[in-house]
């Protein structure tokens, strides 16, 4: 971790109370959920970095506490330097404030983690669902949600199978 | 149904409530037209679905629809192994095939920490430099061709053959060739491979010339192309855009430059950039950009070193096949990997290349085991096509059209 970094640092943890961490060459900090805007904001306006590049989530069915991780990457180009943020939400259905008012393009990726993971973003302009249908039930790359294989018939149950497969009705 | 203030929901596929916040007061008043755009449409070069709202033949606003070619590749690596699931790497953005495989195989080896010989480098790069020069020139021949310059498709898919003829000698597939691996490359490239990848340098420059004469200086290009779409620098920073959109709007931002992967510092080239940020500009950055991978292309070849092109560390890399007969540890290597696979420390990391689209970042998460536990495409497709309703406000559809081939999406790239 270089000068620059460490100054960032010690001047989140100040204020926001982050845990700065280090794996493989990149800083990452762990942020609390209620703080995230303010972080965002502090990051872009103080220390310039100008963009987001990426903003995924992490699921870790059965733990509940943190059930997910959300994790930013923010990259400054005029310092040439990449930070990662994560935060830990907990439960089954959690929500958090969105970032779209800091960088705009978060608007598509919280749409993304709301349709892929159920993670619901408080003040969003638009959170509907972006890849899965609209009417499309759960979220799929929840831990919990079946990757859906074909099941194998034989022929002393490819009647039983036959009777429960999803068939185009006219 | 433009005159009832509530269109059908099946014309819509979604209530008209749901989209309401995103269309003028007017739409809602039936005095602007909502018109559907795709998903099965020439110009949106996929499987991209519009929802248009006109005033005559202005657009108004434009609301992207994406996810018709969703294939959960994410979902899907997340069930396979490190190396199984490489092959889905390809058929994310099947115009840069290489430059995906070098992205996944990065991040693999910076999680595990794994080293690469300076040979597996070197055609690292060049292959995915010659990859950029064939996915630009599928932009070039459909967007001029979408701007109803035909002859230019057809110049531009006779070179695109020759690079994809290259991919096929080295690795037997022409598009999915998933040959870049971890820790190295699958096999060394064949003795043919110097002779080809000389003819297509020395035939390219003068072939470019040739595009440029078809559309440089050509007066209906220039007037379906200048001054239409411009982005600003802040916008784009704003909407995080990478890649050509950002260099054309000044903004010097190249990864490869930037945080140099693969030996790239070892290369000479310039970064194109240009200030008007118009589509006109974004056509001139990246006909020079193609011009600079064909240098990288020349200084790959001639320094190309000779050695291994793959790591010796067995533990991640499959043992030789003449090591099989004799060794009984190579064997058992051979075994474990190839019916277990590797297992990565446990740990989290994001990497990022430059694909001719912009930045195309893995984020990658293991948790000891030797299945990838969460995986995601930052794509730069992805980020780039949030841009196309603020570019399109006030634009006619006809310029709509050179809007989507401006931003350079590849469909496959957008929904993953």
């Amino acid at each position: 971790m270089d000068e620059q970094l460490s100054t960032i640092t010690s001047v989140l943890q100040e204020r926001f109370g982050v845990v700065p961490s280090e794996f493989r060459g990149d800083a990452s900090l762990v942020v609390l959920p209620e703080t995230i805007v303010n972080v965002c904001q502090v990051l872009r306006d103080e220390f310039e970095f100008e963009m987001l590049v990426e903003e995924t989530a992490v699921d870790y069915w059965p733990e509940e506490t943190p059930r997910f991780h959300l994790v930013y990457g923010i990259r400054s180009i005029k310092n040439k330097r990449f930070l990662m943020l994560r935060v830990h939400l907990n439960g089954n259905s959690p929500s958090i404030m969105s970032i779209e008012t800091i960088y705009a393009n978060a608007n598509w990726f919280e749409r993304e983690l709301w349709d892929m993971f159920g993670i619901r973003f408080e003040g969003h302009s638009d959170l509907r669902r972006i890849i899965m249908p609209n009417d499309w039930e759960g979220h799929p790359l929840r831990k919990n949600y079946p990757l859906g294989y074909e099941e194998v018939q034989f022929s002393f149950n490819f009647k039983e199978i036959d009777d429960r497969k999803p068939f185009a009705v006219e | 149904m433009e005159n009832s203030s509530q269109p059908s929901p099946t014309t819509l596929d979604v209530s008209f409530d749901e989209i309401k916040h995103l269309v003028s007061q007017r739409a809602i008043d039936g005095e602007t037209v909502l018109l559907n755009m795709g998903p099965q449409h020439p110009s949106t070069h996929g499987v991209l679905r519009l929802l248009l709202e006109l005033d005559g033949e202005t657009v108004i606003n434009c609301i992207p629809d994406i996810g018709f070619l969703h294939t959960g590749i994410e979902k899907n690596m997340e069930a396979k192994t490190y190396i199984k699931a490489e092959v889905m790497s390809d058929r994310i953005d099947y115009m840069n095939t290489v430059g995906n495989n070098l992205a996944y195989c990065l991040a693999i080896e910076k999680l595990a920490e794994l080293d690469v010989p300076p040979r597996a480098q070197a055609i690292r790069v060049l292959l995915v430099e010659l990859q950029r020069i064939s996915s630009h020139l599928v932009w070039l021949g459909t967007h001029a061709l979408d701007l109803a310059a035909m002859s230019v498709f057809l110049y531009c898919f006779r070179e695109r053959e020759m690079i994809l003829d290259i991919l096929e000698m080295c690795a037997g597939q022409r598009m999915m060739t998933t040959y870049i691996r971890p820790g190295g490359l699958w096999r060394d490239v064949p003795v043919e491979f110097e002779a080809a990848v000389r003819q297509f340098i020395s035939i390219f420059p003068k072939r470019i010339d040739e595009y440029e004469t078809l559309l440089t200086k050509n007066p209906i290009f220039i007037e379906r192309t200048r001054d239409i779409g411009f982005l600003s620098p802040q916008d784009a920073l704003k909407w995080g855009v990478t890649g050509p959109p950002l260099r054309a709007a000044g903004i010097a931002l190249d990864l490869r430059k930037a945080h140099p992967y693969s030996g790239y510092e070892q290369y000479d080239f310039d970064v194109p950039t240009h200030t008007k940020s118009d589509t006109y500009a974004r056509y001139l950055v990246r006909m020079e950009e193609m011009r600079q991978s064909l240098r990288i292309v020349q200084q790959c070849l001639d320094k190309l070193p000779y050695g291994p092109v793959r790591s010796n560390n067995r533990k991640y890399v499959p043992p030789p096949r003449s090591e099989l007969s004799t060794s009984m540890e190579a064997v058992i290597h051979h075994f474990k990997l190839w019916t277990e696979g590797f297992s990565p420390q446990k740990g989290s990391i994001y990497s990022a290349v430059e694909s001719p689209r912009g930045e195309l970042g893995v984020y990658l998460e293991s948790d000891g085991g030797p299945n990838p536990y969460r995986i995601h495409w930052r794509t730069p497709s992805f980020t780039n096509l949030q841009i196309l309703p603020l570019l399109s406000k006030g634009v006619f559809v006809a310029d709509l059209v050179a809007l989507i081939g401006t931003i350079d999406i590849v469909l496959g790239d957008v929904d993953r």
